[in-house]
């Protein structure tokens, strides 16, 4: 896509988890706006649903609620019925364009990744959407978990190198 | 119509919040070809702020404006249901976990954070410094470390049928066990 300052050994890496983009037409302006209502709607039901609530995050890991559990599975069963009728009847995007999706290539890194995120997780009640919905909603502790949370990626990217993969 | 406003301010049920976030999957591919994932915004924002001549960071981050939009959506959806969606009643919380935070002495279950954990008062404290400060440092970290976080594996992966986002998913609910069971009742003494 846009990447060529890295060399080709980090291109896998890159792939995936920047430029997440394969539409081909370029869009601005108005036409972005459209991301923008389907995120109110997201943030709406990120705040209706209490997803951005510490106490449902620690009923969720202590096996006291069921709430969250249901809320990621719907979610996911929702998302495989989807991707997989888009696959199966081959479901173009609305300008005509072949829908694709890039695989997630296993790294090491989603191992060590994912355990300290979900250490994070557990403590801050949020993972990244909800650090945006927390804002929204007006809690200063979202501005507060935003910035180390910049901080954290940017220490990321610091340091990729030297980290195992 | 007051019956559907009394409806729309009380907390939505799992099924309906389940249900819309699963179709925002096929709903970002069908109107833009975009895969659905929220943490790659942190590194988009670090990009275009602070790139610092990173490697990381060096690639062209305009490419990814639409999922700022996204976000930009968030933060707007969450301050309407914030200030005209919002909840009348107090938050109903597990007798069990109450019972547990009680003897920390956090007793604030009006709201969907603790005020005496959450809040910039807190962050003077070590424990409340120690949960925003240390903990959303983990989640930038971690979620870049492993490269998607509950949007991008549990959910869009796993849709897509990943098995490295099963992998991915499954460790961060095993941190997430680990922090709320063995680590938190450690940290939260230092208050």
């Amino acid at each position: 896509m846009s990447n060529n300052t890295q060399p080709l050994n980090d291109i896998k890496l890159d792939d995936t988890s920047a430029c997440i983009n394969h539409s081909e037409k370029k869009e601005a302006g108005f036409s972005l706006l459209k991301y923008t209502f389907i995120g109110m709607l997201f943030g709406i039901v990120f705040v209706k649903a209490e997803i951005i609530s510490w106490f449902r995050i620690q009923e969720m890991f202590k096996f006291q609620s069921f709430h969250m559990y249901g809320v990621i599975g719907t979610a996911v069963a929702v998302g495989i019925i989807s991707v997989a009728i888009i696959k199966r009847f081959n479901i173009k995007t609305i300008k005509g364009e072949k829908i694709i999706i890039v695989p997630k290539p296993f790294t090491k890194g989603q191992i060590y990744g994912s355990l300290l995120f979900g250490l994070g997780w557990a403590m801050t009640g949020a993972c990244p959407g909800p650090i945006f919905a927390q804002i929204g909603a007006g809690l200063m502790s979202g501005f507060v978990i935003f910035a180390s949370a910049l901080v954290g990626t940017w220490t990321y990217g610091f340091f990729q190198e030297k980290l195992p993969h | 119509m007051i019956d559907l406003i009394a409806r729309l301010k009380a907390p939505w049920p799992w099924y309906i919040a389940g249900a819309i976030i699963g179709l925002i999957v096929p709903l970002l591919l069908i109107i833009g070809n975009k895969t659905f994932g929220l943490s790659s915004n942190l590194r988009h924002i670090c990009a275009a702020c602070f790139p610092a001549n990173i490697k990381f960071f060096k690639y062209n981050w305009k490419n990814e404006i639409w999922n700022l939009f996204f976000v930009a959506g968030i933060i707007i959806g969450a301050f309407i249901a914030a200030h005209y969606l919002s909840n009348p009643n107090a938050i109903v919380i597990n007798e069990k976990l109450k019972l547990t935070l009680t003897n920390f002495g956090v007793t604030d279950f009006n709201h969907l954070m603790p005020a005496e954990l959450f809040s910039l008062n807190s962050l003077s404290s070590i424990r409340g410094f120690i949960l925003m400060v240390v903990g959303g440092f983990l989640v930038g970290f971690g979620t870049r470390y492993a490269n998607g976080c509950t949007s991008g594996h549990a959910i869009m992966g796993l849709s897509n049928l990943q098995w490295p986002s099963l992998v991915a998913t499954i460790c961060f609910m095993l941190g997430g066990f680990i922090m709320t069971n063995f680590i938190l009742p450690f940290i939260l003494q230092f208050n």
